[in-house]
Parts: C-alpha cells; structure tokens; sequence
C-alpha cells in the first residue's frame, strides 16, 4: 500500500486508516460527524495527496486537452481552473478533473483511482508536440476547507487571498520554493488546494494546525470529504458518474462544449438532440431509512426505475440524502419515487439543486 | 432473579434474566461504528435465529448488522432508539439496548464470554 509525506502524521493524531484507491489514507480522527461539522463553520484540513498530477505540456498542450476533455480549454487564461470530463466514444467519462491553465501548458488534477487509466489514455491521445509528465509522486496535496479557510491560508502562506477567485489558482513562495495555491474544493464551501513538493508535507501541515487553532481547526478524513460533498451534490467518480454514463445524464451539461471536436462529442450530440433516457436525481427520504449505493429505486408503481449511486445520513441536515439515476419520465424535481432498502419500499422525493440551501 | 452479563464474539453483550435475555452492542463495537445515525429494529414477536442478522444499526458511513446472539422470540424493542440512536454510543450497556429476546433454550447461553473472557478477547482483535 503507498503512503503520503503525511501518514505518519496521521497515524500519531490517532486516525482511523484506511485503503483507498492503493493508499493508507485516514477515513476519520476524532469522528466523521465532527469533522464534517467543523468545515461547515469553521476549517478543516485534509490530505489530498493520494490524487494524480500530471503536467502537458508544449506547443500541442491545449489542443490534446481540447480533445480529451469535453470542456472548452481554450477559454482558459493562465491562473485559470476548469471542470472537465475526460470521455470515452461512447460519451461515458473516463474521469472527472480540474485543468490548471499554466504558462507552460496544464496541469490535470485526476482521481486518485484514475491516475494509472488517466496517464494511459492521455499518452495515448497526445498530439504532436506535447509532453507529459507524472508528477504525482512529487506533489502533495493538501485541502484547507471552511469559511475560516481565507484567513488561515493568509496566515501561513503571508499572501492575501482577497483577489483569488473561484477556480482560480496563484503562485506564492514558501519559504523561496514556489507553491500552487487554488481556490478549489469539494466540499461545497469557501477553500483553497495547495499543492507543493513533498519536502514541505509535514511543516505545512503542523502549521496550518497550529496557525488554524484559533479557528478551532480540525484535519479532515475522507469520511467526512465523501458527506460533505454529496451534500453539495458533486458527483463521485466510481459512484455517481463512470464509463457508462455520461456527463449529460450526470447533470454536468454546462461542461461540454459541443461547438468543439472532443472524444465522444458526436454521442453526447445524438444524445441531446434525441433526449436523455435517465438523468441523476438528488432526493431526500419521506420515509425513515438510509438510501445506500447499490439501493434500487422504484416507481410508486413498483417498477424498477434506477439505483442509488450515493447515499447517506446528511450530518448538516440530521436526515438522510441520497443521489441515483432515473427514469427520464420519473426526473423532474417533487416526483415521488421509493427506494428498497432491505425488505422495505421507504418514500423518497426528488429535489431542485443542492441539499443544503 | 440474578443477571448476569455475557458477550459474543461479534461484539454484542446479552444480559441474562432468567429466560429472557436483553441484548445490546458493547462499547468496543459502539466505537468502532462511530456516530449511530439509524437503528431498524425488529418487531415484536419477530422469531429469530443464532447468528441471523435481526436488526441493523447505521452510522453515516456504514451499514451492519447486529446478529442474534440466541435463538427465540423478540418480546420487546427499545424503540426510544428511532428517535435517538445515539443512545446506543452514548450508553451502549444500558440506554441503548436494542431488544429482549425471550430464549427458545435457557441452555444456550452456556458458551458466551463472560466479562473478563471479553476483555481478553478484546486485547487479540
């Protein structure tokens, strides 16, 4: 099993270990409800260094990023940050990623799950004068998360984040070697990523602790990512969105560009013009129980209609959510569906945007 | 009428009342689930089998399975555990047992850990 510059850390704050996608990563310290609860008032952090990175870079950069991904990477300025989906030719996604548009060309920001199969396919499909490069086992990645988030960065880097919008990211020095600073995250609250040689992991850290304690900050396990960000409805890769389905049925239709050539595009075309056969539906419960992945949904009729693809006991709402693709004809927010959950058929309805207001 | 306190290896404990026996998870296995967020009881009069799974106990991020340490009859719930199954991490011997159980055979609970043998088995998990 691989390990972060920072598991040593983790294992002496008493954290629960565990696999994910190849790495001994932390699911929770203290308890998922109280971390999830303190990024929601006030900072957590968390170690993110389990995910790829991968630069492109050179004269065919944005064309093979352009081609790859079903965003429109052309529209990006240096400093800038995009979503994008990496697509199949049947429209299904590959992966779902940050691009960073860098002076030199990008960097991708790719699940953690993914990093093999990304590295792959992107080889695959360079064009002509571009390069690329791994650098995941060089960086690490760490969140910082919360509406406390802007001070407490501007407190350990000695910048001012007052001018770094939303998926933009900066260049500050730290201590004369240069860091990426984005303000990104996935967890539906003000924060930043800030990615930096591993040299850096544990002084970083202890000092986003120590500077953060006045805040009342807490380091944050992947229990806590997973909550925190299906109640801000952003899809899972593995859960919500893979190869089999595709960015428009996912909801993710304001990140692909069909005026532009990309892998997939003519499918994802057909596929609007001729409508969508199943959409991913957010719903909360009428019902007591919990909708768990894998859960199958039905129809008030008791017709099969989809599965759940995420669900769970919402620590900010006190009640469970889930999200699970649908019947086209069952979509529409306030239908009222059922999910099975064990030998019992709870309510549920469909809802309008995010869980949390 | 004596009690007497036993524990299985899945990490239940069973309080002995004669030929009824209340049954809860230990506070070992309380920890290890984390915050309890739902508790889906069986019904009253519900027969159960040793070892089946008879009610499920979920904290946000998990779903498991409390298995019947006997084989008889549910002959209560603790149904204060819809509204707050924190009980359950809060007080797990007592607040936050789950149901009673009335024994098909007083007999069975011969071969269930008692306290010490739990603590003990406890130090090899």
């Amino acid at each position: 099993m691989k390990q972060t510059p920072l598991t040593a850390r983790h294992r002496a704050m008493g954290a629960k270990m565990v696999e994910y996608a190849g790495f001994e990563m932390p699911v929770q310290y203290t308890g998922l409800v109280e971390e999830h609860l303190t990024v929601r008032s006030s900072v957590g952090i968390f170690d993110l260094t389990h995910m790829g990175e991968f630069e492109v870079t050179g004269p065919g950069a944005l064309d093979t990023v352009n081609r790859l991904g079903s965003n429109d990477a052309s529209q990006l300025k240096v400093g800038e940050i995009q979503y994008t989906c990496l697509t199949n030719e049947r429209g299904g996604i590959i992966d779902d990623i940050l691009a960073y548009r860098t002076e030199q060309g990008f960097l991708l920001v790719v699940n953690a799950a993914n990093t093999a199969k990304d590295y792959a396919w992107i080889e695959q499909n360079l064009q002509p004068g571009t390069e690329l490069v791994d650098r995941s086992g060089e960086v690490t990645l760490i969140a910082i998360q919360g509406p406390k988030s802007p001070p407490l960065v501007e407190e350990v880097l000695g910048v001012s984040v007052a001018e770094l919008r939303n998926y933009t990211f900066m260049e500050p020095e730290y201590k004369g070697v240069k860091v990426l600073l984005s303000r990104t995250g996935y967890t539906g609250e003000d924060g930043f990523e800030l990615y930096f040689p591993n040299a850096f992991a544990e002084e970083l850290w202890d000092a986003f602790l120590a500077q953060g304690e006045k805040y009342g900050v807490k380091p944050v396990g992947l229990g806590a990512r997973d909550t925190l960000r299906l109640e801000a409805r952003m899809p899972l890769y593995g859960n919500d969105i893979d190869e089999d389905t595709t960015p428009l049925e996912a909801g993710l239709g304001r990140f692909v560009k069909l005026h532009k050539e990309f892998t997939g595009r003519d499918v994802l075309l057909k596929q609007k013009e001729e409508g969508l056969q199943r959409k991913l539906v957010a719903f909360t419960m009428l019902d007591r129980g919990i909708p768990r992945q894998g859960y199958p949904l039905l129809s008030l009729d008791g017709e099969e209609i989809g599965a759940v693809t995420s669900g769970t006991h919402s620590p900010s709402l006190g009640y469970p959510i889930g999200m699970g693709y649908v019947r086209i004809d069952l979509a529409k927010p306030d239908t009222e569906i059922r999910v099975q959950i064990r030998n019992k058929l709870a309510r549920a309805k469909i809802i309008k945007g995010r869980f949390l207001a | 009428m004596s009690e007497k306190l036993l524990y299985t290896k899945e990490h239940e404990w069973v309080l002995v009342k004669g030929s009824v026996v209340r049954v809860g998870i230990s506070d070992y296995a309380q920890n290890e689930l984390g915050d309890i967020v739902f508790v889906d009881l069986p019904s009253v009069g519900d027969v159960v089998e040793e070892g089946e799974g008879f009610a499920v106990l979920e904290s946000v991020k998990a779903v498991s399975d409390v298995y019947a340490p006997v084989s008889g009859r549910i002959v209560a719930v603790n149904e204060a555990l819809e509204d707050s199954p924190e009980l359950i991490n809060e007080s797990p011997l007592d607040k936050g047992w789950i149901a009673e159980i009335e024994l098909d055979d007083a007999a069975q609970v011969g071969d269930l850990m008692n306290e010490q043998e739990y603590a003990e088995y406890l130090k090899g998990v």
